[in-house]
């Protein structure tokens, strides 16, 4: 009785398993669907086309900043200063446009800069937690330290006001539609060719068994390294969504996005230890934070109970990331 | 000669000469840096330090990425607690003392709950559990003031009590005391080095891993809690998340001290001389006459000197 019973469930949970093998990010999507549907009963104006843009040019830079995160847990590492990297990243480029004008020229220049910048932070990271062999958590958190004493260098106080034809770009429309869209296009075309790489495999196996990885011939070192580049690159992107969103420069911008990057991390299905995880879900967590903040507001909790929520949903969701990932790992 | 190598490279022999190099240092920096009274000033600083770092402490020693992020928000929630419960009277001591334990344990548990029996990585759990209270702190904050330290606790934490040292100063050398007392001479504390260095032998031997670990856990909160009552003392009144900086520094002073991350190796002592160092880098840092921003890049690169003399990993070997 027992067996019969038993048969068919084995099969499709032995599916369910395969679907999720294939596709990791499949709990975190289920989870961003449900949230989107509950924001819709709450406050029907939240599904509409201009609210889901506006979450979108909202949590972009969190979205990009998970990534950023991502590549590096890839690999079993974790980087504490993203956030740091991002306000750096901020504050240099706005200080830039200022001084050069602000025009179109000073702009693109700018943000070549940023670029360089976020790749040279993901090398300090990179050297010290790789080539010195140091802790990746104690190592990036002073590491952030650092980058956080630079952008207060370069803009004591938060205030300087981005170029008009910065922020009006990247709030504005581009062939009747938002810019955040092409944005999402081009990330995802560009997390489609990072994913056929060979970087993103070499990461994983790393993550999953460095000794391994080591005795199969693999530049361990020279791999973690490149992860922590690419993971500077990606904070410097999401620098230029904050700084499109905010319109301003503040050194201190991206200090509480960095645990709500691991957080999106785990929440998209990758494990913290390394070698299983997808960028895709990383975007979808991110996507989850942003629409668990704004359900709680949605649903009409008072002011003050408001972080209480959003926390607490955060963990219960953080939880039940950790459990499905589990059940979808070989 | 190999002895006396070996000596010298105890994580607790490092910090001690660090130690001693950064009291000159700031003696040279500025006159009058490692005169008694300063010095008495930074050890309280660092006895606050110090007895989060205790907590932190055990949960790393217990192996499986041990980590608690949560410990900065159980200060903070304790220093309010503390505040709300005394509220300036001495009368209410106890109890405050009483219910800041409780909170800490409690939240403590469910970080070990989470950890052992739902199988969380203790990163992702106590991280989670940092939102929660910092969401917790914001509706205490809102719903009522937050208080004031009675007298007898700020007598106790700034005004010299015997010999001329503060009761702090006293109650961070008994948490000394209890932890190597604890960790060396009792079933409990070698289960907990014995879970930190092979959770699956231990377990065959045994240990009952995952109660051990829930304890381990709940200690941390009451460190945690207990650190923020004295801060409460400390400072006089509590105000908004004036323990998140103690988050990632306890575990740097744990570092410094010489415990690995991995778990199963180190112990007290070392953490101690630990968070003095980090408290007189932060003194020295304070009394130095650069801004703000010139302050946190030192600091970032002088910590990042001071990592590549302890527990860096070990080479890849084919």
């Amino acid at each position: 009785m027992a067996e019969i019973a038993t048969g068919p469930t084995s099969r499709c949970v032995g599916g369910v398993r395969r679907l999720l093998e294939r596709y990791p990010f499949l709990p975190a999507l289920a989870i961003v669907a449900a949230l989107l549907l509950l924001n819709g009963f709450f406050s029907p104006a939240s599904l509409s086309y201009r609210a889901l843009t506006g979450l979108l040019s909202t949590y972009m830079a969190l979205i990009l900043l998970s990534i950023a995160q991502t590549y590096v847990v890839y690999a079993g590492d974790i980087d504490l200063s993203v956030g740091s990297i991002l306000s750096l990243v901020n504050v240099t480029i706005i200080v830039l446009m200022e001084r050069w004008g602000g025009g179109a020229g000073a702009v693109l220049l700018s943000l070549a800069l940023g670029l360089l910048l976020g790749l040279a932070c993901g090398l300090v990271n990179g050297l010290v937690v790789a080539a010195l062999r140091l802790q990746a958590i104690v190592a990036t958190f002073a590491t952030s330290i650092f980058f956080t004493g630079l952008a207060l260098y370069i803009l004591p106080v938060a205030g300087t006001p981005a170029p008009t034809l910065f922020w009006r770009t990247y709030g504005g429309r581009l062939f009747g539609l938002p810019f955040v869209f092409y944005i999402l296009a081009v990330l995802l075309l560009l997390l489609f060719m990072l994913a056929r790489t060979r970087l993103a495999a070499q990461l994983l196996a790393v993550g999953d068994d460095r000794q391994a990885a080591y005795q199969t011939g693999l530049p361990v070192v020279s791999v973690r390294i490149r992860g922590y580049l690419l993971c500077g690159l990606f904070a410097a992107l999401a620098a230029f969504c904050i700084t499109g969103d905010t319109a301003s420069g503040d050194p201190l911008v991206g200090g509480k996005m960095t645990l709500y990057s691991v957080a999106a991390v785990v929440l998209g299905g990758s494990a913290l230890a390394g070698g299983w995880g997808t960028v895709v879900g990383s975007l979808l967590g991110a996507l989850t934070i942003g629409l668990i903040n704004s359900l709680v507001f949605f649903i009409g909790t008072p002011s003050e109970w408001q972080n209480f929520m959003q926390g607490l949903a955060i963990l219960i969701v953080l939880m039940a990331g950790v459990l499905a990932g589990r059940r979808a790992r070989p | 000669m190999s002895q006396m190598i070996s000596f010298v490279r105890q994580p607790v022999v490092v910090a001690l000469t660090l130690i001693v190099v950064l009291l000159y240092l700031g003696q040279l920096l500025s006159p009058g840096f490692a005169t008694g009274g300063q010095i008495l000033r930074l050890l309280i600083v660092a006895a606050l330090l110090g007895i989060v770092a205790a907590g932190q402490n055990v949960v790393i020693l217990g192996g499986r990425e041990g980590i608690d992020l949560s410990v900065g928000g159980v200060v903070s929630l304790s220093a309010i607690i503390a505040g709300n419960v005394m509220n300036g009277a001495d009368s209410g001591i106890l109890p405050a003392i009483a219910a800041c334990l409780a909170a800490g344990a409690f939240f403590g548990l469910l970080n070990g709950l989470g950890v052992t029996l739902l199988r969380i990585p203790p990163l992702v759990m106590t991280l989670g559990m940092l939102g929660v209270l910092q969401g917790l702190l914001v509706v205490i904050r809102m719903g009522i003031p937050s208080g004031q330290a009675a007298p007898a606790l700020s007598r106790f934490v700034t005004q010299p009590l015997v010999f001329g040292l503060p009761g702090i100063i006293w109650l961070w050398i008994a948490v000394g005391l209890l932890m190597a007392f604890m960790l060396h001479r009792t079933v409990f504390g070698h289960r907990i080095y014995a879970i930190g260095s092979n959770e699956h032998a231990a377990y065959m031997a045994g240990v009952p891993v995952r109660p051990m670990r829930i304890a381990l856990f709940a200690i941390s909160g009451m460190f945690a809690a207990l650190a923020g009552l004295c801060l409460l003392g400390y400072s006089g009144s509590s105000f908004a998340n004036v323990g998140e900086q103690y988050t990632l520094t306890s575990i740097i002073a744990v570092v410094f001290g010489g415990t690995s991350l991995a778990g199963g190796k180190g112990g007290y002592t070392g953490t101690m001389a630990g968070a003095v160092l980090l408290v007189i880098l932060q003194g020295i840092l304070t009394t130095v006459n650069i801004d703000e921003s010139g302050r946190q890049m030192v600091f970032g690169a002088t910590l990042l000197l001071l990592m590549t003399f302890y527990g860096r990993g070990r080479a890849m070997r084919a």
